[in-house]
């Protein structure tokens, strides 16, 4: 419940951070990658934050034993520098390019009740379910219609 | 830079920072938005409550923001509904191939100088400049 609970405030503050930073606009975010036009350099002091905060915390929480509500630390495993991991990561950077929401601002947007922001996050969700279909066909055993098994270890 | 807003983007950053070192801290999860969703899509029995609770948490923190931050629902980006389904599909696309987005090779990833994601992050900048390139400077701002 704790575990939870807490999972919930960082949610909230989570989003808050997003809005606040500015983050929830994609005008921006694509004045950030603007970097021909009016560059707009906020994005850069919003990971810069976020970025000196988690840097220090990661190192100090990862040392404990546990975490405070759950027995281990889930932790990314992957190291590969591969095709994949470049390949959808520019599919991404286009896609965001493209509408200026990345998932965090996309789901806080939804408060919004924006026909644009519903109609993203129903694409980036159908974008989601395509990936798995390709990845883990019918009949493989991570298949996107099994909802009996974890989702990878070592996600980012 | 008429539109920076140093001040405010980083307190913002800041409390991001904070809210995934929290989440670290009392579950021992990554706070990793694209990853957050797709565990929700494809649910594990122990695993779906912390992500629907996390989502829920930023649902909560967007309606917060509806009332007392309204501008930060400003959608001033000129595109079109085809244009704006296409950029969902790719983010939702992309950050499954590449196991993350912004929040999790961005932020923590980065944070942790993990080599994987400081490589995931300068991609997706970088091809997501060129998208704005192309959208800004060669068709007028909109598509």
């Amino acid at each position: 419940m704790k575990r939870l609970a807490a999972a919930f405030v960082s949610g909230c503050v989570f989003a808050l951070g997003l809005g606040i930073s500015g983050m929830t606009q994609p005008s921006k975010v694509v004045g950030f990658l603007d970097f021909f036009g009016h560059w707009d350099p906020s994005l850069a002091l919003v990971m810069i934050g976020a970025i000196a905060v988690y840097f220090v915390a990661w190192r100090l929480i990862v040392r404990r034993p546990a975490p405070l509500f759950t027995p281990r630390f889930v932790l990314p495993g992957r190291t590969a520098i591969d095709r994949p991991l470049l390949a959808g990561a520019a599919i991404f950077g286009a896609g965001w390019g493209l509408g200026g929401f990345c998932p965090g601002p996309a789901i806080v947007s939804l408060a919004s009740g924006s026909g644009t922001v519903i109609l993203f996050v129903l694409a980036m969700v159908t974008g989601m379910y395509l990936h798995s279909l390709i990845a883990h066909p019918i009949g493989h055993p991570r298949a996107a219609l099994r909802v009996d098994l974890a989702v990878p270890a070592g996600d980012s | 830079m008429e539109n920076f807003t140093p001040i405010a983007s980083l307190i913002g950053g800041l409390m991001i920072g904070l809210a995934a070192a929290g989440l670290l801290l009392s579950t021992g999860q990554v706070a990793g938005v694209s990853g957050i969703v797709a565990g929700v899509l494809r649910p594990v029995k122990t695993e779906v409550a912390w992500r629907l609770c996390f989502l829920a948490g930023m649902l909560a923190g967007g309606g917060a923001l509806r009332i007392y931050l309204p501008h930060a629902f400003t959608f001033t980006v000129a595109r079109s509904a085809g244009a704006i389904a296409l950029a969902g599909l790719l983010v939702g696309f992309g950050t499954r191939l590449g196991n993350g987005c912004t929040s999790g090779h961005g932020v923590c990833g980065v944070s942790r100088l993990a080599p994987r994601s400081l490589c995931a992050t300068l991609t997706f900048i970088a091809a997501g400049a060129a998208v704005v390139y192309i959208v800004n400077h060669l068709f007028g701002g909109y598509v």
